[in-house]
């Protein structure tokens, strides 16, 4: 039969925010050969654009849900939920990178276009009920990003972050792929849903079939990597550290959320059935990551590679919630990764200004005083670092207080009891940071430089979410449910 | 004998003597002309099993970009003719005896086994994808992955192009 144009339209609508992102970055290559050198810094407020557009056209897609596509894209309040803290995240980065690629002469189309190409690829990610549509997505954001972590050429840690990222993260897309090509042989499809109703289908007598779960178990290796959780984290520190920051900021965050989208649409709506299979997967994962990231953090003096150790630390704190696989928990997940997203983002455009020219100041001695000399960015970076620690009144004190709940509520304590340990050991390298700003004598070579229109309008917007999270969670979190809600829909339970 | 058993002894012993000379070239040119004639002899042996489709690919995939790939790295290394060595001892004594078991052991299969014949004579293929099914997967049900594709590849194309390109 052929589709009917109105039907066409209508999947057009379902993935607008691709669509638009995709168009945006294509008119930015298009228009950047015209632009003098000079005038590049508009094709960055052109990137801007695209991404405030396609937040709008997420409301657009909302008002269509359902499958589009042969039922390969699934457009839900889940995927609605996932796209808003994806694209939202990529346009504080590019905020945050307008005066940073100024400073280092990087001003250049391609990295607004290769942003915008990777934020549709998470998009795609987000939305996927399929999984191949899910590794194209996952290989736009992927490759995108390998691109970006490699974006100062001249600086040596740049080119070890873009071939570390590209050499690991090509193997884990292997990992990943072969997993999928394992689920299709055992199940027959590689449609989330389907492969969970060929699942439940199975009787009760019959085990699952070997094959499947040797696919699952690839597909979490090349999924574990990208959101960066134990024993596939290894590579992360010395990708967030040399990578540009402003670029470390988009990695950290972005990507996480929609891979961790689709981790949960897999494990949870495909194989829900098999949940006695990976719970303790996830739950020894867990353990490692928040051990591995924290207590990596511990060492260092480094702030920007401090920071890289702790988002590995807070993806540990997000399979707790995972591990409980219920409703809460997902709602729990979501809220936490729009919180983790927003003061992750705001403490990394910190670092970026703080940095100066060459990324030089990176160390946790060039914080020394900060108090003093511009007491409103140091205010900032103390909120999110606060937020990180998860102090009260913050966006990440719920975030972990939801997430820690739901593990309580599926009965998982030791994990909880893991995770509070976690906690406390955080709580000394965040601090450090902040007793420097504010008690250690400010160091004579250092001029403060004011902070950029933009950057800091990327901050404002960083740090009231994070306090709008930790006063008034309450609308977030409905959506967190609805989202969650529509995720267990699928997974008929 | 029929015609297109003819064409596929012709096709045979063609992508078979192409294999050998890939190896015993002494210039990578002449190996890289070798495996050109490889690749096309195989197309048309993918035609004589009735699929179109594979045959088309093989040539403009493998015979086309591949080949143009692998003349160009030849270009750039500006590689000469290769020194010839000794044959490895492993190679000489376990090397060719198991090549020629593999051979035996394969045209016994074809020969005897139900599922060999079949595979022999190209009873899968019949049985196989049209190059209208094919497309109907492609542009129906998979036109969504498949169009992000294109963008993946523009990604692909304008990251080399960053990261090749000489600094300013």
């Amino acid at each position: 039969m052929i589709p009917l144009p109105a039907e066409q339209l209508l999947n057009l609508h379902r993935v607008a925010p691709e669509v638009v992102l995709c168009v945006f970055g294509i008119v930015i290559m298009v228009v950047d050969p015209f632009v003098q050198a000079a005038g590049r810094r508009a094709l960055g407020w052109l990137a801007f654009i695209g991404a405030l557009t396609a937040l709008a056209s997420v409301h657009l897609a909302a008002h269509f849900p359902g499958r589009a596509y042969s039922d390969l894209v699934n457009v839900d309040r889940f995927s609605i939920f996932v796209h808003v803290v994806v694209i939202g995240a990529a346009s504080l980065a590019i905020l945050g990178s307008l005066d940073y690629l100024e400073g280092e002469g990087l001003q250049r189309g391609e990295y607004y276009a290769l942003v915008l190409f990777a934020t549709a690829g998470m998009g795609i990610l987000a939305g996927a009920n399929e999984l191949v549509t899910a590794f194209i997505g996952l290989e736009m954001s992927s490759i995108s990003s390998y691109v970006l972590a490699g974006f100062r050429r001249r600086a040596l840690p740049s080119n070890e972050a873009s071939v570390k990222y590209f050499l690991l993260g090509s193997f884990a897309t292997a990992f990943f792929l072969y997993g999928i090509a394992m689920v299709y042989g055992a199940t027959g499809t590689t449609l989330i849903s389907g492969i969970q109703t060929f699942l439940v289908s199975l009787p009760p007598s019959q085990h699952l079939p070997a094959l499947a779960i040797l696919g699952l178990g690839l597909i979490f290796v090349g999924l574990g990597f990208k959101v960066v959780v134990a024993p596939f984290q290894a590579y992360a520190p010395d990708v967030y550290e040399g990578a540009p920051t402003p670029v470390t900021a988009l990695l950290a965050s972005a990507p996480k959320v929609a891979t961790f989208a689709l981790m949960l649409r897999v494990f949870y709506v495909s194989f829900g059935s098999a949940q006695h299979l990976w719970f303790w997967v996830i739950w020894i994962s867990a353990v490692l990551t928040m051990f591995i990231g924290n207590l990596g953090a511990l060492m260092q003096t480094n702030v920007k590679r401090m920071l890289g150790y702790s988002s590995i630390a807070h993806a540990g704190y997000i399979l707790v919630a995972f591990a409980a696989s219920t409703d809460l928990g997902i709602a729990a997940a979501l809220f936490y990764l729009s919180a983790y997203v927003l003061m992750k983002v705001g403490a990394f455009l910190v670092v970026t200004h703080l940095g100066q020219q060459g990324e030089r100041r990176l160390a946790v001695a060039d914080y020394a005083g900060l108090g003093m000399k511009q007491p409103v960015l140091a205010a900032c970076f103390s909120l999110f670092l606060f937020s990180l620690l998860g102090l009260p009144v913050t966006g990440g004190f719920l975030g972990k207080f939801f997430a820690f709940q739901s593990a309580l509520d599926a009965k998982i304590v030791w994990l909880v009891v893991i995770a509070g340990i976690n906690s406390v050991i955080g709580a000394y390298y965040y601090l450090r940071v902040i007793i420097a700003m504010y008690f250690w004598e400010p160091s004579q070579d250092y001029t403060p430089t004011p902070v950029a229109p933009a950057l800091s309008a990327a901050l404002l917007v960083a740090a009231a979410g994070t306090l709008y999270l930790g006063l008034l969670p309450t609308r977030v979190l409905v959506l967190a449910k609805a989202a969650a809600d529509s995720l267990s829909l699928l997974s008929l339970r | 004998m029929s015609i297109p058993l003819i064409v596929f002894f012709a096709c045979a012993l063609l992508a078979v003597a192409g294999a050998v000379t890939l190896i015993l070239a002494r210039e990578p040119v002449h190996s890289a002309l070798a495996l050109i004639v490889v690749m096309l002899s195989l197309a048309i042996l993918y035609l004589l099993l009735g699929s179109d489709f594979i045959a088309a690919v093989q040539i403009l995939v493998y015979g086309g970009a591949i080949m143009v790939l692998f003349v160009y790295v030849i270009m750039l290394l500006n590689a000469g003719a290769e020194e010839r060595t000794d044959f490895s001892k492993l190679a000489k004594f376990a090397g060719v005896p198991l090549g020629f078991f593999l051979l035996l052991w394969t045209a016994h299969w074809l020969a005897h086994s139900p599922a060999g014949r079949a595979a022999g004579t190209g009873g899968a293929a019949r049985h196989g994808v049209s190059t209208i099914d094919l497309s109907l997967l492609i542009f129906r049900k998979y036109l969504f992955p498949f169009e992000a594709t294109s963008i993946l590849i523009l990604v692909a194309i304008l990251g080399a192009l960053v990261l090749a390109r000489k600094s300013e």
